[in-house]
């Protein structure tokens, strides 16, 4: 059954603790990833990947770059899960 | 042919299995050039809108190397392979195959191993260049293991040389920092027991463009005629687009990494040191997470003051793991090198 974006979000938010240490209840639909939480372009790429295999969804590299904000990620997650 | 296990040592150390042949061969020295010019981050930062922080949090890089204006891959290989020789005990006239690993020398011919046999007095070796960027290492040590298996010679030269200096835009914030220049160099040779385990490669070609030289030595050709002047490029300076090199580094490396040590015989909590190509050390940290590389096992860092050597990381890396103690002589190294092509090699050595 499809996750809801609730779901998703507090998966991404399990990845993106696992990564940078942040709280996940710091991971919130209108933060910036890069802004917001600090993210940098490698951190990002991990939490891609890590999110590719939690979500068994593809995200291809030029995909990344359109995910500014953690709405952006859960929405395509969303989307595009199997 | 069956499959061949040595003796259990008396260290206890597994041993690497490999297919049944006549011949073993091992890693008998390595050598290791490091150019005297020590270049800090501030430096870089003189032409680059980066800092010292910003460099160190994204690749590790403290201070690289860069080699004399005239200082050249030939020099610094040079260098390497007396140093190897030497450790190796060794001697030039022994040697029957050079193998030099290099996408720095800027001769389109005669290949750079031809001139370095010569210097080395190494009387009429087998000598040819390799391009394989910063897999190209691990390449030549495949050749040279195979060569000396199969009998078609008693030991070999392997280098890994790159002045990367010369092909780096100083001006571009994605590459200008992580690059530096270097040799490392290996005597493989004919050995009791297997010292160079199974490579697993491969190559990507439909991602040639993610590290690559910008333009071709023929787009420099207008700059020599004065009215096609303005069609003419700067520098064909290598740049890559990171974050998909690194995506790739990390998660389709670490798999090649495990296959590499399961086609030894070995498992990860075997291995006596990983030196993986020093690219980023943001790549070697995630590449260790995702390989669920036991605690024990030393890694090499030497990015940090060396920066990414291509061709040479892996050799300087291992050699000073071994100079400084934190790798046993005779342990098991799993090394993986991996770069523009996109090519990639892994292998279990036992560390000389």
């Amino acid at each position: 059954m499809a996750l809801s974006e609730q779901e998703i979000l507090e998966g991404l938010a399990e990845i993106v603790n696992e990564e940078t240490g942040l709280e996940p209840e710091e991971v919130q639909m209108d933060k910036s990833f890069t802004e917001d939480l600090d993210i940098d372009s490698l951190s990002m790429m991990t939490i891609v990947v890590n999110a590719e295999d939690k979500f068994g969804v593809r995200i291809p590299d030029d995909e990344v770059k359109n995910l500014t904000h953690v709405r952006d990620a859960v929405t395509y997650i969303a989307n595009n899960q199997g | 042919m069956t499959d061949t296990t040595a003796e259990p040592s008396t260290t206890g150390r597994k041993t690497i299995t490999v297919p049944g042949s006549i011949r073993h061969a091992r890693i008998h020295g390595l050598g290791g050039y490091r150019p005297e010019r020590v270049v800090t981050n501030e430096e870089i930062c003189e032409f680059i809108d980066s800092s010292d922080e910003w460099i160190q949090q994204r690749s590790g890089i403290v201070t690289r190397r860069f080699a004399r204006e005239d200082e050249t891959v030939v020099d610094m290989a040079e260098a390497a392979a007396r140093q190897a020789l030497d450790r190796a005990g060794i001697s030039a006239d022994q040697i029957g195959v050079v193998i030099m690993a290099t996408v720095s020398h800027p001769y389109q011919t005669p290949a750079a191993a031809p001139i370095l046999a010569h210097r080395l007095q190494i009387p009429n070796p087998a000598a040819f260049d390799i391009s394989a960027a910063c897999a190209g290492y691990c390449h030549g040590i495949s050749l040279a293991n195979d060569m000396v298996r199969a009998g078609t010679a008693d030991y070999v030269l392997v280098v890994g040389v790159e002045k990367l200096s010369d092909f780096t835009d100083k001006y571009d914030r994605g590459s200008a920092f992580i690059f530096g220049d270097g040799a490392g160099a290996a005597v493989v040779g004919v050995s009791d027991v297997p010292g160079i385990g199974p490579t697993l490669w491969g190559s990507l070609g439909d991602k040639a463009d993610v590290i690559t030289q910008r333009e071709s030595w023929t787009d420099l050709r207008p700059a020599m005629v004065e009215e096609h002047r303005e069609e003419a490029i700067e520098w064909p300076a290598f740049v890559m687009q990171g974050q998909t090199v690194f995506r790739w580094a990390v998660f389709s490396m670490a798999e090649v990494a495990v296959e590499a040590v399961e086609a030894a015989g070995l498992t990860p909590g075997d291995l006596d040191a990983f030196v993986p190509h020093q690219a980023n050390v943001r790549i070697t940290d995630a590449m260790i997470k995702r390989l669920g590389l036991p605690e024990h096992v030393p890694v090499a860092r030497d990015i940090a003051e060396t920066g990414n050597t291509s061709a040479a990381s892996i050799p300087l890396a291992m050699a000073r793991m071994l100079d400084e103690g934190e790798a046993p002589s005779g342990g098991l190294a799993l090394q993986i090198g991996f770069g523009a092509g996109l090519v990639y090699a892994a292998q279990v050595v036992v560390m000389p």
